[in-house]
C-alpha cells in the first residue's frame, strides 16, 4: 500500500537525560503503516540533541519561547508553514499548549494546520489546583488536597490531615513532609519557586501507576497502556517501565475519558493503594515521554493523533501487550560545529 | 554616495536556556505612529516624555465591553471609575459614551459634578466621605455606598437633621474563593454583617436602600469568581425582597477587571491569558440571570470597570538619555521616564516598542528610569534593539491608574494629550512648571530673604 | 588590540573561540569590525572607516567602539598588542 505523505512539526526535541517526548513522538509516527511522514522540528534551544538527528527529523526551526506571546509564536509559524507547508503540529510542552490551544482555530483557518489539543476547558479543570473539582465533576477518586495561600494556614492542617502529606506547587514541584516544619519550609521553596497557591494533598500509600492515553474528544478511548515504572533516575523519570495487564487501571481511564469527553492526548498519574483503590495524583496534557513504550506494545499512539487531526475516523485500539518493557538510554552523538553555528544564527538546520 | 545606517555593534555570548531571539519581533517592532500620529511630531511639539490617549481605542473598548454585557443582560449601566484616570478630556469621552460617574473622594465628587454629571448619576463610594461630601451627595441625590457602621448612623442623623431620604448601598465583601480576599471594604457577607447593616437601614427608615455593592479585589484574572459575587449579591437581593418586601434597584459588581498588562512573574503574556470582557459578563450575567429574580424586577447591572476600559488607549512616550554597561556586562538604558510617572512598572511587565526602525539585532537589557534613586527601574529584563541617546520608545497599556498616582518626585509630571477620532491632536493636560509646582507653597515673611 | 589569532569568524556573524569553547553572536557591523581588527588594522583607521561608511556622528563612534571594544574584552576574544599567543 502506497503511504500518504504529509508533514508534521513537532516540539519537545530535547532528548536528554530528562526528556521530553517529542522524539518518541517523531518514532511513533515514522512507523506508521498509512503515512509517509515528513517531520519539521520545532525547538527552543539551539542543543536540543532533535535538531541534530537528521535520519528522524527533516527540518528544525527555533520558535520564540511561550513568554514571548501568541503575536510571536503565530508570525513564527506563518514563515516556517510558508516553506514547509505543514499540516499537522503535535506540541508536547506543558508549558507551551496553552498558546497552541488558543492558537489552534487561527493555525487550521489560517494556514491550514490541523492540530488534536484538549480544550481550553479540559486544560483548565484539569490544572493541579483544580483537581479535586475535577475529581468531583467527573467522579474519580483524588486524594484530599487543600489550596493554602498561607504559611499560617500549615500550623492547622492537622485537623484535616495527618502527616505525612505533600506540598505541591502550583505547577510542579512536589515534596513529602512529615511534619509542619517541613511543610512550612518546603511551602517557601516551592512557592518561591512557582508562587501562590500551594496545594497540600494527602499522601498516599501505594504503587504509582501510569497510562498513556488518546481521547477522540466524544468520549471515546482511542488508545490506553498502563505503565509501572520500574527504576526511576534521581530526577524521579522513569529509566525503565513496563506495561500492565490491570482491568481497573483501564476502567478508570475509560470512565475519565468518557465523562470529561478528553480531546487529545494525555497521561494520567494514579497511585493503587495497598487496599487497590486508585486515586488520580495528576493530569498532563500531553504525551508523556515513554510514549513509544506503546508503540512497541501494539499501540501507536502518536499515529492514533495524527488521524485523528487529520479527521479521520479512528477504531479504537482494543489490545495492547502486557509485560512489553522499555529501557531507557542517552547516546552521545557526534555533532559538527558548523550544524550548530547554523541553527543558532539562522535559526534553522 | 550615500552612507549605510548605523547600528551600534554588538556580539552576545550564546547561551543555552536563554530566549531565543527567533520570531520574536513582535515585542520590538518600531511603533512610529499613534492613530497616524507620528510619535517624533508628538514628541516635538509636547516634549518627551508625553502622555497619549487615543480616544478611537477608548471609544472603541467601551463599546466593546458594552456589547459583551448588554448582548447577555438587558439593564447595564457603566460609571466612570475617576481615580483610574479622572483628566477631565478622559472622563467626558466615558460620559459621551453613556457611563456614569464612580468617585472615591470630595474632590472627585466635585470633578464630576463640574463635569456636568448629574448628581443622582454620580455614585460615591470610599471609606473616607466628609460630612460636608455626605450632605453634597445627600442635597444631590446621589446613591452613597456605605463602608462602615459609623457612616451608616451618620447618614441616619443627617437625614432626619436635613429632612431628607438620602439614596444608599451598602458595600458587601465576600469569599469568591480568590486570594486576597477583600475584607477591609463594606460589610461581610458569610458572617452576616452584611444582613446587620440592611436591617438597620430598612428598620430605621431614614434612608432608601437602593442598591446593594461589591468590588472583589484588583487586576482579577477569574471570572467565576464574579459569577460567585453576583450569585451571592442576588441571594441577598432576594432575601430583602422576601423579608421586607423591597424591591433592590441595582447590583454593582465594582470593577477589577484585569486589563491586557502583563503581571511580573507570569511565565504568559496577559494579552493572551487575561479574559476579556465576554468572559467576565458570561459569569456575571449568568449568576443574576439564574437567582431567580421576576424578569420585571430584574436589577440594574451596574459596573465601575476602570483599569479594564483605559489601559489600552494610554501610551507613554519617552526619550533614551544614555546607555551604559553595568559591573557584569548587561547593557543598561536609561530612559526620561521612571517610577515617578509611571508607577504601574511595579506590578507589570510593560511592552515598551522602540519608536524608529532598526536591524534583526537585539540585546538584552535593563530599562532604568531617570531618578537618582535605586528602585527607579521600568523593566529588569528586557530585550530590545540597539537604541541611540535621543531616540525615543513607546510604552504600551499605561492609562489606568498613572495619571492619577503619579509622584511629583524630582521631575515634574510631562503633558497629556488626546488624539481625537479624526487623528487630531489636544493638549489635555499641560506639562507641569515651577510656578504650578510652587502655587500651592507659602514662604513666611522672616524665610524670605538670606545672605549666602 | 588584535583578535586572537584561533578565533574564527563567519560571515553569518558567528563566532568561535576554540580554545575556551565560547560561542558568540554578532550584528554585521560588529563583524566588520572585528574582520578590520583581524587584518591588524589600527582603531583609527577603523573609526575612520565606519565614519565613512555610516550615517553617524563621530562622537557616537567613539562611544560605541569603546563598549564594542571592552565586550571583546571581557569575552576573551582578544589579546593585547605586546602580548605574543602562547
Amino acid at each position: 500500500m502506497k503511504r500518504k505523505k504529509v508533514n508534521v512539526a513537532v516540539t519537545g526535541l530535547n532528548n536528554v537525560d530528562s526528556p521530553g517526548p517529542g522524539i518518541p513522538v517523531v518514532r511513533g509516527l515514522l512507523d506508521s503503516k498509512e503515512y509517509d511522514v515528513r517531520i519539521i522540528g520545532l525547538s527552543y534551544d539551539a542543543l536540543e540533541p532533535g535538531i541534530y538527528m537528521h535520519e528522524l527529523i527533516a527540518k528544525t526551526y527555533q520558535i520564540p519561547l511561550p513568554s514571548a506571546g501568541q503575536n510571536s509564536l503565530m508570525e513564527r509559524l506563518r514563515y516556517i508553514n510558508s516553506i514547509e507547508k505543514i499540516d499537522v503540529i503535535i506540541p508536547n510542552f506543558d508549558a507551551e499548549l496553552f498558546n497552541f490551544i488558543k492558537l489552534a482555530d487561527t493555525l487550521e483557518m489560517e494556514l491550514g494546520i490541523r492540530s488534536f489539543l484538549p480544550t481550553l476547558e479540559q486544560f483548565e479543570e484539569r490544572q493541579k489546583y483544580n483537581l479535586p473539582e475535577f475529581g468531583k465533576k467527573y467522579d474519580i477518586n483524588i486524594p484530599k488536597s487543600k489550596t493554602i495561600h498561607s504559611v499560617a494556614e500549615i500550623k492547622n492542617l492537622y485537623q484535616e490531615f495527618t502527616y505525612p502529606l505533600v506540598v505541591k506547587g502550583k505547577f510542579y514541584d512536589a515534596s513529602v513532609a512529615y511534619n509542619a516544619d517541613q511543610a512550612t519550609s518546603y511551602f517557601h521553596k516551592i512557592s518561591s519557586k512557582w508562587g501562590l497557591p500551594i496545594i497540600i494533598q494527602e499522601f498516599t500509600y501505594g504503587t504509582e501507576v501510569n497510562v498513556t492515553a488518546v481521547g477522540d474528544g466524544r468520549g471515546n478511548t482511542i488508545g490506553a497502556v498502563p505503565m509501572r515504572k520500574q527504576f526511576i533516575t534521581d530526577k524521579g523519570k522513569a529509566w525503565a517501565g513496563i506495561t500492565l495487564e490491570d482491568g481497573d487501571l483501564m476502567d478508570l481511564t475509560r470512565k475519565l475519558m468518557k465523562n470529561s469527553k478528553w480531546k487529545g492526548p494525555c497521561e494520567l498519574e494514579m497511585i493503587r493503594t495497598n487496599e487497590g483503590e486508585i486515586y488520580l495524583i495528576e493530569i498532563n496534557p500531553r504525551f508523556p515521554a515513554w510514549v513509544y513504550l506503546a508503540v512497541g506494545a501494539g499501540q501507536n499512539h502518536p499515529e492514533a493523533l495524527l488521524k485523528l487531526a487529520l479527521g479521520e475516523k479512528v477504531k479504537p485500539f482494543t489490545k495492547y501487550e502486557t509485560g512489553k518493557m522499555f529501557i531507557r538510554y542517552s547516546y552521545d552523538m557526534i555533532c559538527d560545529l558548523k550544524e550548530f553555528e547554523t541553527i543558532s544564527t539562522l535559526g534553522e538546520l | 554616495m550615500k552612507k549605510l545606517q548605523y547600528e551600534r555593534p554588538l556580539i552576545q555570548r550564546l547561551n543555552t536556556g536563554l530566549m531565543n531571539k527567533f520570531g520574536m519581533k513582535t515585542e520590538y517592532t518600531p511603533h512610529t505612529h499613534i492613530d497616524e500620529v507620528s510619535v517624533k511630531s508628538l514628541i516635538k511639539e509636547f516634549g518627551s516624555p508625553l502622555f497619549v490617549i487615543s480616544e478611537k481605542t477608548i471609544r472603541n473598548t467601551y463599546k466593546e465591553a458594552n456589547r459583551a454585557f448588554k448582548t447577555r443582560y438587558p439593564k447595564v449601566q457603566f460609571a466612570w471609575s475617576y481615580k483610574t484616570n479622572y483628566i477631565n478630556a478622559v472622563c467626558n469621552v466615558f460620559h459621551q459614551e453613556g457611563s456614569w460617574a464612580e468617585v472615591v473622594s470630595g474632590f472627585e465628587y466635585h470633578k464630576a459634578l463640574n463635569n456636568g454629571v448629574p448628581g443622582s448619576k454620580i455614585i460615591f463610594n470610599g471609606p473616607d466621605k466628609s460630612e460636608d461630601d455626605l450632605r453634597a451627595a445627600i442635597n444631590n441625590e446621589s446613591p452613597i455606598h456605605i463602608d462602615h457602621l459609623d457612616e451608616l448612623y451618620h447618614l441616619n442623623e443627617l437625614a432626619v437633621e436635613m429632612n431628607k431620604r438620602p439614596k444608599v448601598a451598602i458595600r458587601v465583601n465576600m469569599d469568591t474563593g480568590v486570594y486576597p480576599m477583600w475584607d477591609r471594604f463594606g460589610f461581610n457577607y458569610e458572617n452576616g454583617q452584611a444582613w446587620d447593616a440592611i436591617n438597620k437601614i430598612i428598620l430605621a427608615d431614614k434612608l432608601d436602600l437602593v442598591g446593594l455593592h461589591s468590588h472583589i479585589g484588583t487586576f482579577m484574572l477569574s471570572p467565576s469568581a464574579y459569577g460567585v459575587a453576583a450569585s451571592k449579591l442576588s441571594d441577598l437581593a432576594l432575601g430583602i425582597k422576601k423579608k421586607y418586601k423591597k424591591n433592590i434597584l441595582y447590583l454593582d459588581m465594582g470593577g477589577g477587571f484585569a486589563s491586557k498588562n502583563t503581571l511580573k512573574g507570569s511565565f504568559l503574556q496577559g494579552v493572551d491569558t487575561n479574559p476579556n470582557f465576554d468572559q467576565f459578563a458570561e459569569a456575571i450575567s449568568t449568576a443574576i440571570l439564574n437567582a431567580g429574580f421576576g424578569t420585571d424586577e430584574l436589577p440594574l447591572l451596574v459596573l465601575e470597570t476602570g483599569r479594564a476600559l483605559i489601559d489600552d488607549a494610554g501610551y507613554l512616550l519617552g526619550s533614551v538619555i544614555s546607555n551604559k554597561r553595568l559591573s557584569d556586562g548587561r547593557r543598561a538604558t536609561i530612559l526620561d521616564f521612571g517610577v515617578n510617572v509611571m508607577f504601574t512598572s511595579f506590578w507589570y511587565d510593560h511592552k515598551i516598542s522602540p519608536a524608529q526602525d532598526f536591524g534583526n539585532y537585539t540585546e538584552d537589557s535593563v530599562l532604568y528610569g531617570p531618578l537618582c534613586m535605586n528602585i527607579d527601574v521600568i523593566r529588569e529584563h528586557i530585550t530590545l534593539p540597539p537604541l541611540k541617546r535621543n531616540d525615543h520608545v513607546v510604552v504600551h497599556t499605561v492609562g489606568a491608574y498613572n495619571m492619577t498616582q503619579w509622584m511629583q518626585f524630582i521631575a515634574l509630571r510631562p503633558a497629556v494629550v488626546m488624539i481625537d477620532m479624526k487623528n487630531k491632536v489636544h493638549l489635555i493636560r499641560k506639562r507641569e512648571n515651577l510656578e504650578y509646582l510652587e502655587a500651592c507653597e507659602v514662604k513666611p515673611d522672616y524665610l524670605k530673604s538670606f545672605k549666602l | 588590540m588584535k583578535i586572537k589569532k584561533n578565533i574564527a569568524l563567519s560571515d553569518t556573524g558567528f563566532v568561535f573561540n576554540p580554545a575556551s569553547g565560547d560561542s558568540f553572536s554578532v550584528n554585521p557591523i560588529g563583524l566588520e569590525i572585528m574582520k578590520l581588527l583581524q587584518e591588524n588594522k589600527s582603531h583609527e583607521v577603523i573609526k575612520k572607516h565606519l565614519l565613512e561608511t555610516y550615517s553617524v556622528d563621530k562622537d557616537t563612534i567613539e562611544k560605541d567602539f569603546y563598549d564594542f571594544a571592552k565586550m571583546l574584552e571581557q569575552f576573551k576574544v582578544t589579546e593585547s598588542d605586546e602580548k605574543k599567543e602562547s
